[in-house]
Parts: C-alpha cells; structure tokens; sequence
C-alpha cells in the first residue's frame, strides 16, 4: 500500500508540476497542414503502439506473438520514414524472420495447444499498471519537454554504401566482435538444447 | 509536422509495455518477447537521433549492432527455455528456482 500511495503521489507530481506547465508553455505544433506523411506516421505509430500492448496483456500467448509481430513491423516501418532503409529492411529480416519464428517455435515446443489459454498467465495486473504509470509519464515527459536541437532532415538517400563503409572503417573491431558473439551464441545454442538428447543416449 | 518528439514517444511506450510484459510475465517466453519490444524502443530512438540530429550514420550502425546481439540474445534464451522445459516439465519462471536437475 505505501508503494502504491508513493507511485500515485509520484504520478501526480509530474503531472501537476512537469507536464502542466510545458503543455501550457508550448503549444504543440501549429495545427492543420497535415498531410499524408503525418497521417501515416499516426497509423504506423498505433500499430505499433497497439501491438506492443498485446504483448503486454493479451492472455494467450499466441496473440502476444501477433501484437510483437505487429509491433516489430510498425518499427521497422517506422525505420523507412526516418530514411533509414537499410536497418528496415534487417529488422525485417532478422526481427519477424529470425527472432519471431524462433519465439513461435518455442511457444509450439512448450506448450500443449490444449491449455494453451492458461499458458500465458500473467500476475500482478495491478504492479504492472503501477510500473506502466510510474515508468511511461517519466520517458514521454523527457520525450516532449526537452527542447531537442533538430535540424531540418536531410532528403531521403541510400545508406546502405555509407553503412558498408563504417562497418569496415570505424567500427571494424566491434563488427568483428559481433561475428565472434554470433558463432559462440550458434555453439552455445545448440549446446543447451540437446543437452538432454545426449543424457538420453548414455 | 512529424518531429523527434513524436518518434521518442513511440519508443518510450514501447519500453514502457516491454517493462511490463518482462515484470508480470509467468512465461519465460513471454518475459523474451518483452525483452523483445525493450530493445526495439531503444532501437527506434537510436535511428530517430541519427535523422534528426544529422550525426552521419553511427546511430543506425549501433541499431544494426542492437539488432544483432537481440538475434542472439533470443537464440540463447530460447535454448535455455526449452532446456528449462525439458528439465521441469513447464516453463513457468516461479518453478524454475534450482540451477541442478
């Protein structure tokens, strides 16, 4: 009960005295003259936004795995309107063709598909609302308050060739690295998961 | 106007629903995917900063590392999921609590 009173006090505090006062001194944008590419981005950013919610509390846990696909598509999608298509299209590859096929194998493995509507049971609804409100106001307050020094975007361009030089150039050692993570990650993987085939077979 | 602001908002409510899912989540498998969804908003901050603050391209280069080391991340924890599977017959976190068999 005292953490709770002390989240909501916390919670009421950065409303009263941040958020107020910065919602009344900065008008947030002019409105109109909304055009296509802010009514898209208002769709992607729902999306995503929805997704990442069902993840966080839908009861099956088949449909938190639709909510991150959701989620991971509204990223990426959100990555080709910051003119970033290079890292698009990896999250593309790597995130809903990788890591989300992977995460619905483990939920296939794992799970008898009889039970699977209590399989994803969740406790502390209650904790998790106060975390969401003691940790969601703190983030968007910084998000929106602090005055960013943003230059007018450069046009759209092709990063790919200017990516394919810096992995070379500057960032060489942690690129090579990052090839040494993946291949002890390949072995310990498959260490891990036939480690009771092997018991098994002696 | 789309500004850096409202790219920041989405990836602090992505944070803010991964750190949910990862603290109440009894699936092991659950508590990856919000670990999942933590460093995509962290993700999606790196590339908004890169855009707006025309920084050359290092912010999308650390993106690709984070992207990287979350695809093995997910690789490892998914074996160590269904090693846990195999060992106690569930995957719920509370009774995963020996590191013997």
């Amino acid at each position: 009960m005292l953490a709770t009173a002390l989240v909501v006090a916390f919670v009421a505090y950065m409303v009263t005295q941040v958020l107020r006062p910065a919602a009344l001194a900065s008008p947030v944008g002019e409105p109109g003259a909304m055009g296509l590419p802010d009514l898209l981005f208002y769709l992607i950013a729902a999306v995503t936004v929805a997704g990442a919610a069902g993840v966080a509390l839908s009861r099956n846990i088949l449909y938190s795995c639709l909510g991150l696909l959701a989620a991971l598509l509204g990223a990426g999608a959100l990555y080709v309107l910051l003119s970033a298509d290079f890292v698009a299209v990896t999250q593309l590859l790597i995130y809903i063709g990788g890591v989300l096929v992977l995460v619905l194998f483990a939920v296939m493995l794992t799970n008898r598909i009889t039970e699977v509507n209590v399989s994803n049971a969740s406790f502390g609804l209650f904790g998790g609302f106060l975390l969401f409100v003691a940790a969601a106001p703190v983030l968007l307050a910084v998000a929106v308050i602090t005055p960013w020094q943003a230059k007018p975007p450069p046009e759209l361009a092709p990063t790919t060739r200017a990516i394919g030089d810096a992995f070379l150039s500057r960032w060489l050692l942690p690129f090579e690295v990052a090839s040494l993570v993946l291949l002890a990650t390949l072995i310990g993987a498959v260490v891990i998961a036939r480690k009771e085939i092997k018991a098994d077979e002696a | 106007m789309i500004t850096l602001s409202h790219f920041l908002v989405v990836g602090a409510l992505l944070f803010a629903f991964g750190l949910v899912t990862v603290a109440t989540r009894r699936n092991a498998v659950g508590v990856l995917m919000g670990v999942e969804l933590i460093l995509n908003g962290a993700n999606v901050n790196f590339v908004a900063f890169n855009h707006y603050l025309g920084l050359g391209i290092s912010g999308q280069v650390f993106a690709l590392f984070v992207i990287v080391l979350a695809a093995a991340e997910a690789a490892v924890g998914l074996a160590i999921v269904l090693a846990i599977f195999q060992t106690f017959k569930s995957i719920d976190v509370r009774t995963a609590d020996l590191m013997r068999e």
